[in-house]
């Protein structure tokens, strides 16, 4: 992203917008400047702030003429008074940069849309998490915080040296060389992104190590990470294996996304449906 | 993605906070849904949601392109529900947004009776999920847990800011923005309203809920217990 200098009037709306706070009026020249490197390409300046396309030279005008009557200057905070953002072309590898940190976009360089996979909230159509399963989500650089892939490294080859295996259609997943180790593609390592997902299932006697393992390397990471952990229930909606094992490690489970089931139950309906359907005289089944 | 299961408070917090998301399973049910999406989103409509949205195009509350400089004078604040309906057009994930429990268990309900072939999920505290469920008489399948954040937190900012910034799991609401916005309320320059629909215009995929931010902005103010 790039602010157009003859378009920008300094109002300073965007300063407040960019969640990375990248964003500053530099005094040399007096208009909104992009700090690159820590930039993540999230494109919400360009795309929340809602633009107006007045003549600069006007806006610049007024403003001065306000400031010179210390008369203060109350426009709305999610405008852009002339439109000054510019998207960039993004190539290689800074394009991972947007992948990661704009949610409308499909990842480029991944090919696989979102910062993760479906994961449990698909899970009744897919079982990919069995009773029994724990499937773990580790997200770093979120809330406002951006992560780099050197980080997320770290702690991916931690990971794998407790033998754990990584969710092949996760888009950090595709962006390694080899899964078995966590490595990363050295050439993306300094990218910084808004957040990024590793994704990783193993059996409930597992949780403690996958925790003990996130709670030591988090301690070397300049970011913050939450963990969301999956559970099939049983035929009762009861999860009686992984909650307690969460609680027990000191977690209180306030929160929690509920796949109700719904998707399983109009295929349950679909297959009963079928089987009831008059077999044609004749017909092979 | 996780974009609705870490937001920031306790399970009190989330009293008025359930995000129904219906998503078809990418290869199994995903051909044929965009009818059925919208159906889900029409559905809710009777329910009086807070606010909807597809994660394709955003949510009831959206930024304007081409802004009139009159229009400072006369924001549009009114979520426009049926733009988000009429705007589905690929399988996607799409959200309701309620501000209380009757009313998702009353939706839950209905979608059941629907029978969409598309898969369900409620985003709020673990205890107010399953309620909803035992409403609609069916048991939990899977659940996902939040376990909060950890790591380096002294990076992240005061709990109000946190409990308005990640109502946007995508990270879309910046600290500083919703920082601001309690100043602008506290000093009375906008009202917790005006404050709510800056920040959700930000979300883009309607996920936000602007009835909690306006609860926790007015906290913020001093104005609510």
């Amino acid at each position: 992203m790039k602010i157009n200098p003859n378009k920008c009037v300094a109002c300073g709306n965007c300063t407040y917008v960019c969640p990375m706070g990248a964003i500053y009026v530099d005094p040399a020249n007096n208009r909104s400047t992009i700090n690159r490197d820590e930039c993540v390409e999230c494109y919400s300046c360009y795309n929340g702030l809602s633009q107006e396309h007045l003549n600069p030279t006007l806006v610049r005008t007024m403003r001065g003429i306000f400031k010179a009557l210390r008369l203060r200057f109350d426009p709305e905070p999610d405008v852009c008074p002339t439109a000054a953002f510019e998207p960039d072309e993004l190539t290689w590898p800074r394009i991972v940069r947007r992948a990661f940190s704009d949610p409308r976009v499909p990842h480029e360089s991944t090919g696989v849309t979102g910062r993760g996979t479906e994961e449990v909230k698909t899970n009744d159509v897919t079982g990919r998490v069995q009773l029994g399963d724990a499937g773990f989500t580790v997200e770093f650089g979120r809330p406002g915080v951006g992560v780099r892939f050197y980080e997320i490294e770290r702690m991916a080859m931690a990971l794998a040296k407790r033998g754990v295996t990584f969710e092949k259609k996760n888009p950090v997943t595709s962006l390694m060389t080899d899964t078995s180790t966590g490595k990363i593609k050295d050439d993306i390592l300094n990218e910084k992104v808004m957040s990024a997902i590793l994704e990783l299932k193993v059996t409930a006697d597992k949780i403690e190590t996958v925790i003990e393992t996130v709670r030591e390397v988090e301690k070397t990471l300049n970011t913050v990470i939450v963990l969301g952990v999956g559970a099939r229930c049983d035929e009762n909606g009861e999860d009686k294996i992984v909650g307690p094992i969460l609680e027990r490690l000191g977690y209180t489970l306030h929160r929690a996304k509920t796949n109700t089931g719904l998707g399983k139950i109009s295929l349950d309906r679909a297959e009963a449906a079928q089987s009831k359907e008059p077999v044609p005289t004749g017909a092979a089944r | 993605m996780t974009n609705t299961l870490h937001r920031f408070g306790d399970a009190e917090s989330f009293r008025d906070d359930y995000v129904v998301f219906a998503i078809p399973a990418r290869g199994k049910t995903d051909k044929g849904s965009v009818p059925k999406l919208k159906e889900f989103l029409r559905l809710a409509l009777p329910f009086k949601p807070v606010n909807m949205g597809d994660a394709s195009h955003g949510g009831a509350l959206r930024p304007c392109q081409n802004m009139d400089p009159t229009q400072h004078w006369n924001r549009d604040m009114t979520p426009n529900f049926q733009s988000v309906i009429d705007g589905v057009d690929t399988p996607t994930t799409c959200a309701v947004v309620f501000d209380n429990r009757v009313a998702a268990e009353e939706f839950l309900k209905l979608v059941l009776k629907a029978d969409l072939n598309l898969c369900v999920n409620i985003s709020t505290s673990v205890d107010g999920a399953e309620q909803c469920c035992h409403a609609a008489g069916i048991p939990r399948h899977s659940l996902s847990y939040s376990l909060g954040f950890q790591g380096k937190t002294e990076m992240l900012p005061a709990s109000q800011v946190m409990s308005l910034s990640t109502m946007c799991g995508h990270g879309m609401i910046s600290h500083s923005l919703a920082k601001k916005m309690i100043d602008w309320v506290k000093e009375g320059r906008r009202t917790p309203e005006e404050a709510v629909t800056y920040m959700a215009r930000f979300c883009s995929c309607g996920v936000y809920n602007p009835s909690r931010a306006k609860r926790i902005l007015e906290e913020a103010r001093g104005t609510m217990k």
